[in-house]
């Protein structure tokens, strides 16, 4: 049943450009299905290992940035080519988050998340102050492909398969003792030091594969809006969405950022619609996320599944009170 | 033969002395009861041989190498578990899964047993420690002598070759203390040392091969447990002169 209501879910994703065509509602596509990557990325280390980074945006700005130099660089031409480069981007958000992820995961808790926002901030300002590189505050321009009115079906496919990506890593390292390891590490990281789990390298492998998650969806990211300014892509909003995101829908869950993204994307694409221009939406956004707070704590996917269960549990106690019943007549 | 010997261990916290060229030594296949008054080290020399806390001084030498100074993981590994004073367990992982975490000490299976074979090592490991119903529960749900047992579960899947166990006793009714007692006894039988600091005398004369008593970061007294029982300055050390 669990396969089969996948298969539906995919089946959907896959079908929903051409069930509802038209840039609009394909560009609301586009980003429901990168924040559900991203949320899913953000997962791995902040959902399972309990290390909350709020700078998972620098990440994001690096495989942007580090996607659009490669393609200009090497003179790619625009076209489905420049997705087959998305990886490449991955890897060198890797590579770079190796020795960050290595001094940032010695502190914890909130020290953790002040350094995540640091690293963030320090990339910003690098993207901003590397001319020669990034063309600073003038922006990087992606070269643009020519795919006119069906402009963003291709980019909805690859965020598709970037998401389904994540998710299918996520899956797999919950499953594993890697993944049970990184749980450990959440509830009582001493003890599972203290029980031979190599949780300093653990850590830093969930950290590198989240961001390098990351890093590729920023590439596809950029080659989107083919222009990239440090302030737009390396944004505190977009780490911070995705966090809210994973909160939402249950933190340290597989599919909790799924749902979290579901709900919040759309949400935060429609709010300045139809609440004008103002930043008012931001307001409701907040809104949301504390009613959702105060009564789901722990996020929807979680706090549905304990529903469930008491459901379950209440009913088999009413079907065992009857036969009791029985019983006492006929004594 | 000494399966742990401690030399000269001295460890200082800003001007506190908590371990003052300490030695000592675990034989292979007993049990040890190591006791003391509040304050005389017992925890302390847990957290040097263990990895957390490494000593100013002195030397840890376990089986046939050194592991002064060794990462709580790599110690692990080398074969010697320990538990804590309050048991610490995962709450958020169901309690078979806290069974399956910890890594396959030296003297374990390594990483060659499949994982068919070590969820049938946790679960039989389960059944005897009477946790077996319990299996697919979160393990926050469980009293606090369920943790104590479920703790000590989780040390003896790494298969270690020494225990050291914090207050066993510490907070446990006399049921299951009863329990407990006699899992270290059968446990001890299939081979594993155990190394005890304990509080409760009764528990640790009862179930120990020897007792070490420790007093201002140094050993005072050590020997058969009747013996120490009556030692005057061991009486002297707990009740003052």
């Amino acid at each position: 049943m669990r396969l089969s209501g996948l298969a539906l879910l995919l089946g959907v994703a896959v079908a929903f450009p051409i069930g509802l065509p038209g840039p609009a509602t394909v560009n609301v596509g586009v980003f429901t299905l990168m924040y559900v990557g991203l949320a899913t990325a953000w997962n791995i280390v902040g959902g399972y290992t309990g290390y909350i980074s709020l700078g998972h945006a620098g990440f994001f700005g690096f495989g942007a940035y580090a996607l659009g130099l490669i393609v200009t660089r090497a003179h790619v031409p625009a076209g489905v080519d420049v997705f087959l480069l998305v990886p490449l981007a991955g890897v060198a958000t890797a590579l770079f988050a190796i020795p960050v992820g290595w001094i940032a995961l010695r502190t914890r808790e909130a020290t953790f998340v002040i350094v995540t926002i640091a690293v963030m901030f320090m990339l910003q300002i690098l993207a901003t102050n590397l001319r020669g590189l990034t063309g600073g505050s003038q922006g990087l321009a992606f070269p643009v492909p020519g795919w006119g009115a069906a402009f963003d079906v291709p980019f909805y496919y690859a965020m598709l398969a970037l998401a389904a990506t994540s998710l299918t890593v996520s899956w797999s390292i919950r499953r594993s003792r890697f993944g049970l390891g990184l749980l450990a590490i959440r509830d009582d990281e001493d003890r599972a030091r203290s029980l031979g789990v190599r949780t300093e390298v653990s850590k830093l492998a969930a950290f590198v594969v989240s961001v390098a998650l990351v890093g590729m969806i920023g590439g596809v990211y950029g080659y989107y809006v083919t222009y990239i300014y440090p302030q737009f892509v390396i944004d505190p909003l977009i780490g911070i969405a995705m966090v809210l995101m994973a909160f939402l829908g249950g933190m340290g869950t597989l599919a909790g950022p799924v749902v979290g993204a579901l709900i919040l994307e759309p949400a935060q694409l429609y709010f300045p619609y139809g609440l004008g221009q103002s930043r008012l939406y931001l307001v409701v956004y907040a809104a949301v996320f504390l009613i959702v707070i105060l009564l789901l704590p722990r996020g929807v996917v979680p706090t549905l599944g304990d529903w469930l269960e008491q459901w379950r549990s209440h009913r088999l106690a009413e079907a065992q009170d009857r036969p009791r019943g029985d019983e006492a007549v006929v004594g | 033969m000494s399966l742990l010997r401690c030399q000269e261990l001295t460890k200082r916290f800003g001007g506190i002395v908590a371990l003052d060229g300490c030695s000592l030594e675990v034989a292979e296949g007993e049990i040890m009861g190591l006791i003391g008054p509040n304050g005389s080290g017992k925890t302390t020399l847990f957290n040097l041989v263990t990895g957390f806390v490494r000593p100013d001084r002195g030397e840890v030498l376990f089986g046939q190498g050194r592991i002064t100074g060794l990462a709580p993981d790599e110690v692990f590994r080398r074969g010697i578990g320990r538990t804590f004073q309050l048991p610490r367990i995962f709450p958020r992982l169901t309690v078979v899964e806290n069974l399956l975490l910890p890594a396959a000490g030296s003297q374990g299976r390594g990483s060659t047993e499949s994982s068919r074979s070590r969820r049938e090592r946790a679960l039989s490991l389960l059944e005897l420690l009477g946790l077996a119903s319990h299996a697919s529960r979160p393990a926050g749900r469980l009293s606090y002598g369920q943790r104590k047992l479920l703790e000590l579960g989780t040390v003896m899947m790494g298969e270690p070759r020494l225990v050291l166990l914090d207050e066993p006793a510490g907070g446990v009714n006399p049921a299951l203390l009863e329990i407990i007692g006699a899992r270290i006894v059968e446990l001890n039988r299939q081979g594993t040392t155990f190394l005890i600091v304990e509080h409760n005398l009764g528990f640790v004369m009862g179930l120990c091969h020897r007792v070490v008593v420790l007093d201002h970061g140094r050993p005072i007294a050590s020997g058969l447990p009747s013996h120490v029982r009556d030692d005057p300055v061991v009486l002297e050390a707990y009740l003052g002169r």
